[in-house]
Parts: structure tokens; sequence; C-alpha cells
């Protein structure tokens, strides 16, 4: 995924801070991983990169890390989240029929953010309202009983509100940016 | 040294809780459920109408509003308990904003407690039923859920004035020895899910006599469908520190860590005020109640690996590695945390032992099994009408679990198996039902105790599905270590995967079986020797499923897509009527010449919308599997 304009810096800026707090201790690893996570929404490369360095531990230790967790995400959230519950109770009750359906409507697949970052999609193990299955969270709303006519209703809903945004916005503020 | 014994320090911090809980409850007290599951069923909103109502009748002065826990009855939420001065506590389940509305105007505003709406008083009284009067409330018995909901969890005074560390200020009077006689005493057995008993822990750690000592809290809960940890860390937080600090005491341990998942942000926060609380009080951190022990907790937040709930690989995490478990001995106990000896219990048992010191190890035992003494918390959930977090004594059988305390499965289906012990864990059908709940009964019937999901599950599930689910899930977690573990599931999936689209031959199943013997024989840890737990319960007791699949292509609870497909049965449709066509995303259904609708079967996903579209008094949308249409059927007769 290519960087946005300015993202670069903002990258390099927020491992420095977190790194100035740190013990650069190996068992600081997960803590600071988990800190320039909150701060950028995910873990780009360069910012592996330069934890591996301010910690001295390989890149590639770092990379192992990150791949091994599922909290750590290696592309960035999209403008709107959307978390599909697939824990017992919502599998049963199509869950995976209703993440289907939020593929086909986003062209992406799950884990994926769409090119213009507008849509992520992800699979959660469980949200905990297992009565209210299959559940799936949008932008922190929980939404309960979805079946695939709600997804498009939802997904309606969320290219309504984008229209709109951008009405009201320049005209002319680009997202992305070649680097 | 105080001059003080902890025990007079304790009396006075007990007498300002209790006075501060004290001038609370002159006032009328709305308390809302707001542990995660509440607030997925919107309880925050339930909480904003309640302020936004109570302020329009001007009665903020005399209303609290507070949040507490989970009570264990999910399938009611959101839900509010009302505790007004003269009335019995109430409590109110499915809550909106009229509900909201109505009961500010008539009960806190008038002085009419609306019965019509009310779920249960949480008190004997007489004019309103309680839960103990429900078929549930024979069979449950709280003990570290008791306060779960009942309590601000986020503040510690709620916990002081209900006895709250009275079972440390006890032990600090008492030599550390007797903490450890009285846990093993008790026959305390870990509720991680292994059931080793927790005493034994102890004192081996405190036989490798180490000068540093480390107590880890386990709360890595991650099966999908279980959230018992979560609730106790959420609704009765210092429960659990009180009981990491009397382990500490018991082992002389002087820094502990709760491992917590990140998932879980409402625990971390609510656990980690309750540290800070704890330390203001004199209850943690140097010299503790005035003695010179000193102990100190921390949060260490796990990125969330199944696999971590090993304690080896937990230990690996916390150090900064990836979660891989080691092969034992070395017991956590010789050489855990930085090579030291470690203590590592999970979320529950650690909630136990204040209650144990408290009320001593004889009280324990009484409750339960000899073998098995206490009692076993379960998240229910699935198809059974009452869903939530139950508390019952070990022995209780799964029928008792499911049909009283759960009231049995909705809609008047089938019951057709029950899924214990989460990914690790096994399905056991009706024949089982009336096996007692315990650590060893449940080994023997082929499931696991597990930390304690248990999923039901009527005739419209097929249980080659929950096995692939289930083996879907340990795959993904494998953490590839050993080979069995790594490549076998990998193999046993495909075929799985096979299966549920009528792949294979007299054959397959043996091998599968023969597989998952292997996987459980040839891993290092309980992630991989319990993963073919599911496949191999459901092969012994759903044989038939399995043959179903394979030699006649046919779902018999027609859940596999591959082996079904949707049909609208022509006599029943309504011509007038365009529902499904509305509802299918795929653009699939079309009107035909005669005015019936149809499915055009290239452009079908089987994504049950139709079926479930088409009005009651219809029901026209049919699933067939094996995947024949009728038409087809007769062709094939001529």
């Amino acid at each position: 995924m290519q960087l946005l304009e300015g993202e670069k810096e903002q990258i390099l800026a927020s491992v420095d801070e977190v790194l100035k707090n740190s013990s650069k201790l190996r068992e600081d690893l997960i803590p600071t991983l988990q800190k320039v996570q909150a701060k950028l929404g995910y873990l780009p490369a360069l910012a592996m990169e330069k934890i591996a360095e301010g910690l001295n531990v390989p890149a590639a230790d770092v990379y192992g890390l990150v791949t091994f967790y599922n909290q750590f995400r290696l592309n960035p959230p999209g403008k709107h989240q959307v978390k599909v519950c697939l824990g017992t109770a919502c599998y049963m009750v199509g869950g995976d029929i209703t993440l289907e359906s939020f593929e086909r409507r986003m062209e992406i697949r799950e884990g994926e953010t769409s090119l213009d970052r507008l849509y992520s999609l992800e699979r959660v193990a469980c949200v905990g309202c297992c009565t209210m299955a299959p559940v799936v969270v949008v932008d922190e709303e929980v939404e309960g009983k979805v079946t695939p006519t709600r997804v498009d209703g939802i997904m309606l809903a969320l290219q309504d509100e984008e229209k709109k945004s951008v009405t009201e916005q320049e005209p002319n503020q680009g997202r992305g940016e070649d680097s | 040294m105080s001059s003080l014994t902890p025990k007079e320090l304790y009396n006075k911090l007990s007498q300002e809780a209790i006075s501060h809980d004290e001038a609370h409850q002159e006032k009328t007290r709305v308390m809302v459920g707001t542990a995660t599951c509440g607030v997925a069923a919107g309880a925050l909103k339930i909480k904003a109408d309640f302020i936004r109502e109570v302020e329009a009748k001007n009665l903020q002065d005399e209303v609290d509003i507070v949040e507490v826990g989970c009570i264990g009855h999910c399938y009611a939420e959101p839900l509010a308990i009302i505790a007004k001065p003269g009335h019995p506590a109430i409590c109110y389940g499915h809550l909106d904003d009229g509900l909201v509305h109505r009961l500010v105007e008539d009960f806190l505003a008038g002085d009419d407690p609306s019965y019509e709406y009310a779920m249960a008083a949480l008190e004997r009284n007489d004019v309103f039923p309680t839960f103990e009067d429900f078929p549930r409330g024979v069979y449950e018995q709280k003990l570290i859920l008791e306060q779960c909901g009942f309590i601000d969890a986020r503040d510690i005074n709620s916990y002081i004035a209900r006895d709250g560390y009275s079972a440390l200020a006890m032990a600090l009077e008492e030599k550390p020895g007797w903490i450890l006689d009285e846990v093993k005493a008790s026959n305390l057995r870990g509720r991680g899910g292994a059931g080793f008993p927790a005493g034994r822990k102890w004192e081996a750690c405190i036989r490798s006599k180490g000068e540093e000592i480390y107590v880890i809290c386990n709360a890595d809960e991650g099966d999908p469908g279980a959230f018992m940890d979560r609730s106790i860390l959420e609704s009765d937080p210092h429960l659990v520190i009180e009981g990491m600090i009397l382990c500490a005491f018991a082992v002389g341990a002087r820094k502990g860590y709760l491992y917590i998942r990140a998932e879980y942000p409402r625990a971390v926060t609510h656990v980690q005020e309750a540290i800070d609380q704890a330390r203001v009080k004199g209850l943690l951190g140097e010299s503790i109640l005035g003695t010179d022990f000193s102990f100190d907790l921390e949060i260490f937040q796990g990125s969330g690996a199944f696999v971590c709930g090993e304690a080896t690989a937990l230990v690996n995490s916390m150090e900064g590695k990836m979660g891989m478990p080691e092969s034992r001995p070395p017991r956590l106990a010789q050489k855990g945390y930085r090579g030291k000896p470690t203590v590592l219990n999970n979320v529950k048992t650690f909630a136990y032992v204040p209650l144990i010191i408290r009320k001593g190890a004889k009280w324990f035992k009484e409750i339960g099994t000899p073998e098995n003494p206490g009692t076993a918390v379960f998240s229910l959930v699935g198809k059974v009408v009452n869903t939530g977090l139950v508390e019952v004594p070990m022995g209780t059988t799964l029928r008792q679990l499911i049909y009283e305390v759960g009231d049995g499965l909705p809609n008047g289906k089938e019951f057709k198996a029950v899924q214990i012990g989460g990914p690790s864990g096994g399905c056991l059908p009706e024949t089982a039902l009336d096996v007692p709940i315990d650590f060893d009964s449940l080994q023997d019937a082929g499931a696991i105790m597990g930390s304690g999901g248990l999923v039901v599950m009527d005739e419209d599930d097929c249980m080659v599905s929950v096995a692939r689910y289930f083996l879907e899930f340990t795959q993904h977690e494998s953490c590839g270590k050993c080979t069995f573990c790594r490549l076998g599931t990998k193999h046993m999936l495909d075929i799985l995967t096979g299966i549920t689209k009528g792949e294979g031959d007299d054959e397959t199943l043996n091998l599968l079986e023969e597989l998952a013997e292997d996987v459980r024989d040839g891993s290092l840890c309980n992630l991989g020797r319990t993963a073919p737990n599911p496949v191999l319960t459901t092969l012994k007791y759903f044989r038939d499923e399995y043959k179903a699949h394979i030699l006649e292509g046919r779902c018999p609870a027609k859940v596999c897509r591959d082996l079904l497909l949707y049909y609208i049965e022509p006599p029943k449709c309504s011509k007038l009527c365009n529902v499904c066509v509305g509802s299918c995303p795929t653009e699939a259904i079309f009107t035909r010449d005669d005015g019936l609708k149809e499915i055009d079967q290239e452009k079908c996903v089987k994504c049950d919308n139709c079926l479930k579209a088409c009005p009651d008094e219809y029901n026209a949308v049919v699933k067939l599997s094996p995947p024949v249409l009728p038409s087809e059927k007769e062709r094939k007769a001529k």
C-alpha cells in the first residue's frame, strides 16, 4: 500500500516518540509495537524497520512478531472499518455468509483495505454479544442479526455519508499521492 | 512497620468504604450493565437516555446513574437494576428509549415500579419474584460471579464494603504457609482447563527457593464464544487482584503481572483503575496494610494468539518473543518468566482464593463433588433460550445446565449436540447429557472442561461444518513449531473441506481419524494435542452425517453450501408477492411468464436471504440437499 503525502514524516515522528520512553529491552518490543500501532492505526514497513533499529533487534524478528500476533495489522485501517464476528455462535447462523457479502460489495478480501482507504474489512473472534448473532461492528457501532440485505443497507449508508462529506470538502483535495 | 495491625488498618478502610457506600444507598440508584456484552447491545445509549430523562424530570439530585458489570443474563441485554429506597431492587431487561422514559416517569418520578416490565427482584420481598425463583436459580450457585453486575467495578469502596480485601487482612496476620495449607486443603483445581491443583503448583514454586518469584494471571481468553474471564475482570477486578496478592504472600513474590488480551479494552481499563485504587489504599505496593510484605502488579497486554494461553508460550510472549511453547519440564514453577520461578493461574482460579481464605477450605469443599470442589463457570451460547454467563456447582449434569438453567432450545427444535471446551473440546450427543460437569467426567466422555465455553446445537447445525470451523481456528492459530500440528491440521482441514463438498470415499474417514490421532500424539503443547478433539468426537458420535456427505452428496442439516440449492416451490409461491426478488443481492430471482418466481441457479450465491425474506404464510423457498432440482430428478427417473 502506498504511503500518503506526509505519512512518512508522521511515521518517523511517532516511532521516535515511542522509542524515547522505551527501556530499549527486548521485553519492550511488543508494548512498543502496540503503542506505535495505537498512534498510526497500523504498522507500516518503515515503522517496523525503525523499531528494529531502536531496540537492536533483527528486522526479521519484528516482522515475525507482527505477523504472529493477530492484533497487529500491516494494512492501514479504512476510514470506515467493518469487523465481522466469526465466533462460534455467529458462525453457526451464517456469519461467513455476511462476511462474503461484504467482500462482494467492497471488492476486497477479509484483512484488506480498499485502495482509496475508505473501507477495511476484518473478521474478529468474538464480540461478546452472541444473542444478536450474526454480529457486525461498523465503526464501533454494533449491528445485530445482519443479513446480506442489511449488508447492502450498511454499505449504502456509508457510501451516502462519503458522498455528503466529499461535497462539503474542497473539491480538489486529493487523497492519494505517488511516492 | 505501622503501629496498627493489618486487621485494624483494614477495619478503618472498611468503615470508610461502608459509610461511602451508605451515603450512596440513601439515593435511588440506577445501575446499567455496561460490560462489553451490554455495551454491544446498546447499554451506553441506555445510560445516556436515563441521564437525559432524569434531567428532564429534574431528578438528578435524587438519582445516581452508575455503570455496573455483567449479571450474566445476556439474553435480556441491555438491562438495568433500579434500587429505590422503599422498594426491592428490581432488574429490567430489553431496555429501549421508550421503556427508559416510562420507568423514569412512573417509577423514579412517580412510585410505580412498572412490574409488567420487570425481570426479577434482587432481594426477597413480598411483591415480586427474585432470580432465585427462576428454574435457573435452583441450579445456579454464584461464588465468583456473586458480585458481578451488582457492584461498581470502578470504585474500590464498593468491593471493600462487601468484605473485599478482608481475606488479605486476615492472612497477613498469619504465616504465609497458612494460605498454602488452606488452598491445598480446599483442593482448588486450576480453572484454565487442565484442572491441575493450584496448591501443588504454588508449593512447587516455593520449593524452587528462587530469590525472585513472579505471579502471573492468565487472562488470555482466546476461545471464540467464551467470555467468562473478561466478564469477571470487567465486573469485579478486585476479586482477582486480591487473589493474586494472597498467592504472592503465600509464595513470597514481590511482582506480578496480569496478561490480558489487548482485544479486551474495557477489562484492561477496569483492571488498571483497580490496581491504582488498591495502591492508594495501601493494599498493593510497598508494605501492604502496614506489614513488611510488598507486592506490585502490572498489566501486560497480550496481542492475541490463542497459543499464548499455554504457559510457556505466554512467558515467551511476555519476553518479547513469538508465543511458542517450550517442552516441559522445567515447569514454570522452576524456570518461568525471566528464568525465575513463576506461578501462573487462570483468572477464575485466583478469584476463588479470597473466598476460600475468608470462608475456609471446608466451606469450599462442601460445594461441588469431592474430587472437583467448587463451581464451574460457563458462557452458555448457541441454540439455547437463556444465553449468558452461568455458574453452577461441579457435578451438575449437562442436561440440567441446558434445559433448566438455559431453559432448553428455542423454536421447538430438536437437540443435536453440545460443544464444550471450545476448539480443544468435543461435541457430545444427547446420550451424553447426563454426564456430570467436572474435569474428569468430561474428559472420559471425549470433551474437556476447557476454560468454559458451552455451545448448544440443534438439528439445523451440521457436525462436519462445526468440526471444520474449529479446526480452521486451531490450524490458523497453530504456532508452527511441531510438524504434526502445523501440517497435520492443515491436511485434516483440507480433508474436512472436501467432505463439506461431498468429496471423499470409504477410506477418507479412516485417514482423517488416523491423522487426528497422529496430530494428538505428535504435538508438544495442548493446542496441538487437543486440536483433533472436535473431529474425533464428531466422528465418534455423528459418523452417519459424515457418511451422508461423502456417499450421498447430502448435508442432513442443510448447511454445507456446496451440497444444497435454493428452490422456490411453485405450489406455495404467491404470484402477487415480490419480496424474494428484492431481497436477492445478485439478482438471481426472476418472475416467470406464469407469474411465479424462480431462482437462476447460475447466479445464486446461496446467501439464505430469500428464504428468510419469504413471508411466513407462504414459506415457498426451501433448501434441497443433495442439490438436485425436482425437474432433474424426474428426468433422471425416466
